[in-house]
């Protein structure tokens, strides 16, 4: 497809063979005759060399921090196009084959083509696409081929995500995904034509050439924010994702939540860069969605029921955590505050990483559950553990790390934006001028959104793995096989290890920073100085050496041994699993709490008379901003807009024909 | 050297002792004797003699619940400077990290409750994870005012120098604090208005319900981290409300132990002159601290 002129380094062709593998993967199994499972074994096969070329690509740029751009010129296809990988791309490729290599490896368990013969090359081969088309568009250095690579991944996500499309909210949660999709495409239009005007060519401005002052910046610089909003998921603009990840098979959702959406924060991340000045109500605006996001992103994640998307407004909350990293970095970069820049944009990309990884491990240990239990209501499940040991202990793993707890990968990120939300705060060096009471509310914020999200997963593993079967499941659950366990285990080995030695990422992330911050310099050690990184790894140790001295101490063998019996319960005698605490009372008492802002739903049976007949109970959180915002306002617009409902008729030669007349109009109208 | 080891000693030793003076005020209060001020030495004693039961329903997480709890409370009190001596271990950022350690502990403590299936842990839990979030944004309100009026990132300089000075200037910030702070420290450590520790009905408990199932060393672990937590936290309460210093190295650790003291009896006398509060009033008081403290950081912002 790509013709350059000039050959590749290894690094840039590295990625290029990792991709160009990537998006060819599913094509042997289309175009087998029976699909008896070798198409998915050549698949997985392809997809895991292509991540290991692509991921060896991108850690050989970070490492050697070297930037490589290509004019590439493909023909009639798109003229001549730009492509290239620098450190910030390379950052955001290692998750993107990190993960996508685990979830392919992953699927030949959860989704096997034997027992799937009509779905699963349909679904392989768009893993795939969907796969290099991410690693496109972060490599993509010009407007057009950047879109291109865009709708691919919209597209094929969209046929991923629909693989089970004979269910009814599957299908309603694809619609939903397409059309927010394309809003933010129709942003990401206008956000490249203008763009274009800065510099007359499609090709992207070099780092830190433009004029944040500029009345145009702003534009750019908000068309950026609604259309990567979307994708990534920022609120007011999430309302595609908890449905479409839950609707998705688990390895589908892992990777949309792992690296799908962080394309947006990319786009944002790249944007930025542009710009050698940006004015700082930029930074205070993402500051300020951020802290929505994280918040309310939590609130909802905790009325939620449905274990996917409990993990998916999860999403938005890690999502907000990272748009809080980069706002705060862009702050200090227009008051030019280094430290700032440095701790504000290097949590972002840390977590950037972390949510990947343990995000990424929770969706596929959700899927191993589901498929255990056969249903994805929490309410429904309990006393997973004991039949799924690894899986329990894997998806603990994921869940103390996206808590943020110590000694795992998501404390180190979170400990980073802190940091620099600290020294902005208290003034340490020079005092920052603007902005300061934002960072001061972005800090209880945190500390609020850790709390919530521990309340919120402490409710998911204990009600989900902890306790006994909520109901009689007719198959006894038993645990995943081999290539769903590893891929797991990989996961969560990678948690434990950025947590307890966050060295190693540190010295991949400081390249990265300095591609995001144009003009600053010495980021490397900059980025050492500036976090204890030595003392995270001594208290890591040292819990976990207390730890070991108090539980040989407490569990040394005594003369009273160890019996076992039932649990007290307090003296009543018949209890049944019925009795334990379930998700929905668990996190009764936060719903209530902030039900001006989740509007939940409750539906309680009327009980007559003294003898009344059995009744149920239940109540839901809906996504309110979807609910309660937009779909007011599409229907008041469908209304107004229903007498040029006659020029969408179906007829597509005629549509050709509006194409062709905007056209000449256009022409006509250009200077 | 010495003070390193009188750290350590401290932390180990001296928690049950506060226990033992929060039960003789109370019991003062109430015209009886009381227990011994030494009945926690003997109580732990006792326990970790014992052999342990544990419920067929749970897994291993139930037996690492307390240890990893206990752990967290150790190492924390490694970042907490006592009275004017800097803590053994301090750098950039350590204050994020004793917060987190806290959440990490409570994590562990409210997956064992959970892993005994029983409906009275499954409450006391909702209601631990409940109350904590919003007791959370409290604490690090307190941290940007210190932060801020000592322009350090860590507790050691935070809370050794110069807060009686600081108390001079900005006097208003550092009361409101005190309050708040006050608040926190009685809703983290389960006393009286939020949760009774000596209660015997399930139903209106937190802390202890969730603590229903443990036995022997394991119930010893909790009872020992619950005196531990109440240690750290009132020295953290304690190097803010009361900066006393003396100046010399050995009074100072000596005025230390006389403050914990006195603050284990105000809590005696807290206990003893109110009422627990009614389950859905422990949240408004929750907020009502976050409030004050964040006043306390308007106050310094302006």
């Amino acid at each position: 497809m790509f013709f350059t002129s000039e050959t590749l380094s290894p690094a840039p062709l590295l990625v290029m063979a990792g991709m160009l593998l990537m998006a060819c993967s599913g094509l042997p199994g289309l175009m087998l005759a029976r699909h008896d499972g070798w198409g998915q074994k050549i698949a997985t096969l392809l997809m895991l060399v292509g991540s290991a070329t692509g991921g060896a690509g991108s850690l050989l740029t970070l490492l050697s921090a070297t930037s490589q751009r290509y004019a590439v010129d493909s023909g009639f296809l798109l003229g001549e196009t730009q492509w290239g990988v620098d450190p910030l791309s390379a950052f955001f490729l290692i998750p993107l084959f990190l993960i996508a290599g685990s979830c392919a490896l992953y699927a030949v368990g959860y989704f096997p083509e034997a027992k799937h013969p009509s779905t699963a090359p349909r679904l392989t081969f768009f893993f795939g696409l969907l796969a290099a088309s991410v690693a496109l568009v972060f490599t993509a250095r010009d407007g057009i081929l950047f879109l291109v690579a865009w709708e691919v991944m919209a597209l094929s996500s969209y046929f991923a995500m629909t693989t089970e499309d004979q269910k009814k909210e599957v299908q309603e949660a694809g619609l939903l995904f397409l059309i927010a999709a394309h809003m933010g495409t129709l942003a990401l239009f206008a956000h490249f034509s203008l763009l274009r005007g800065e510099s007359a060519t499609f090709a992207f401005p070099v780092a830190g050439t433009l004029d944040g002052a500029a009345l145009s910046a702003t534009a750019i610089f908000l068309t950026a924010v609604v259309g990567f909003g979307f994708k990534a998921g920022i609120m007011p603009f999430h309302i595609w994702l908890p449905s479409a990840h839950a609707a998705a098979p688990s390895h589908v959702s892992a990777l949309m939540s792992g690296v799908i959406i962080k394309t947006g924060i990319y786009g944002i991340v790249r944007v930025t860069s542009f710009y050698h000045l940006p004015p700082s109500w930029w930074g205070m605006t993402l500051l300020a969605l951020g802290i929505v996001s994280a918040v309310a992103g939590v609130l909802f994640a905790i009325g939620q029921h449905d274990l996917k998307r409990l993990l998916a407004y999860h999403s938005i909350e890690n999502i907000g955590i990272i748009t809080m990293g980069i706002g705060l970095a862009l702050m200090g970069r227009s008051s030019g505050k280094l430290p700032l820049e440095l701790l504000g944009m290097g949590g972002a990309l840390f977590h950037v990483l972390n949510h990947a990884i343990f995000k990424g491990l929770l969706f596929l240990g959700a899927g191993s559950v589901i498929h255990a239990a056969g249903t994805r209501e929490i309410d429904l499940m309990g006393g997973i553990a004991k039949r799924l040991p690894l899986t329990g202990l894997f998806f603990l793993v994921g869940a103390a790390a996206i808590c943020g707890l110590p000694p795992l990968n998501g404390f180190v990120s979170e400990y980073l934006i802190y940091l620099g939300l600290f020294r902005g705060v208290s003034g340490i060096g020079t005092m920052v001028t603007t902005g300061v009471p934002l960072m001061a509310l972005a800090i209880p914020a945190l500390a609020l959104v850790g709390g919530l999200a521990l309340a919120c997963f402490v409710k998911g593993y204990g009600i989900v793995f902890l306790g006994t079967p909520r109901r009689e499941v007719p198959t006894q659950p038993h645990e995943a096989g081999m290539s769903m366990l590893f891929p797991m285990g990989l996961l969560a080995l990678l948690c434990v290890l950025i947590g307890l030695f966050p060295q190693g990422v540190v010295r991949l992330l400081g390249s990265a920073v300095t591609a995001a911050l144009p003009g600053s310099r010495q980021t490397v050690t900059g980025l050492t100085a500036l976090i204890p990184l030595g003392w995270i790894t001594v208290m890591g140790l040292m819990l976990t050496l207390v730890g070991t001295v108090i539980a040989l101490l407490a569990l040394r063998r005594r003369p009273g041994g160890v019996t076992t019996t039932v649990t007290w319960g307090c003296g009543y005698l018949r209890p049944t699993p019925r009795m334990q605490y379930t998700a929905s009372s668990f996190a009764g008492m936060l719903v209530e709490l902030f039900g001006t802002l989740l509007r939940p739903r409750r539906h309680a049976p009327k009980l007559t008379g003294p003898f009344p007949a059995p009744a149920g109970f239940s109540s839901h959180v809906p996504e309110a901003v979807l609910e309660l915002l937009y779909l007011p306002i599409l229907k008041k617009g469908n209304e107004l807009l229903m007498p040029l409902r006659k020029l969408q008729h179906g007829q597509i030669p005629l549509y050709i024909l509006y194409i062709f007349v905007t056209v000449i109009v256009l022409l006509a109208l250009a200077p | 050297m010495t003070d390193l080891a009188i750290h350590i000693l401290l932390v180990l030793l001296m928690p049950p002792l506060l226990l033992g003076v929060i039960g003789k005020s109370k019991a003062a209060f109430a015209g009886r004797t009381g227990a011994p001020y030494l009945q926690p030495y003997y109580d732990l004693a006792r326990l970790f003699r014992k052999g342990m039961v544990f419920s067929e329903t749970t897994t291993w997480l139930f037996r690492a619940g307390p240890i990893i709890s206990l752990a967290t409370l150790l190492t924390s009190s490694l970042l907490i400077p006592l009275g004017n001596h800097a803590a053994p271990i301090s750098f950039d950022g350590d204050m994020i990290l004793f917060a987190y350690l806290f959440a990490l502990g409570r994590f562990a403590t409210i997956l064992a409750a959970l892993d005994t299936g029983s409906s009275f842990e499954g409450m006391g839990s909702a209601r631990e994870a409940t109350y904590s979030c919003l007791a959370e944004p409290t604490l690090f309100f307190a941290l940007i005012v210190l932060a801020r009026l000592s322009g350090s990132l860590s507790l050691s300089t935070m809370l050794t120098r110069s807060l009686s000075a600081v108390w001079a200037t900005s006097g208003a910030s550092m009361l409101l604090l005190v309050a708040a702070l006050f608040i926190i420290l009685l809703a983290e450590n389960c006393r009286i208005p939020f949760d009774d520790p000596t209660t015997h009905l399930e139903l209106t408990m937190i802390h202890e319900v969730m603590a229903l199932d443990h036995s022997g060393p394991l119930l010893g672990c909790i009872q020992y981290g619950a005196a531990l937590k109440l240690f750290v936290l009132g020295a953290f309460f304690l190097n803010i409300a009361l900066p006393l210093r003396v100046g010399d190295n050995l009074s100072d650790w000596g005025l230390f132990v006389i403050s914990q003291l006195l603050l284990a009896m105000a809590i005696g006398t807290v206990e003893s002159v109110m009422a627990r509060l009614r389950l859905t009033r422990v949240p408004q008081l929750l907020i009502a601290g976050s409030i004050l403290s964040a006043f306390a950081m308007l106050l310094i912002l302006r």
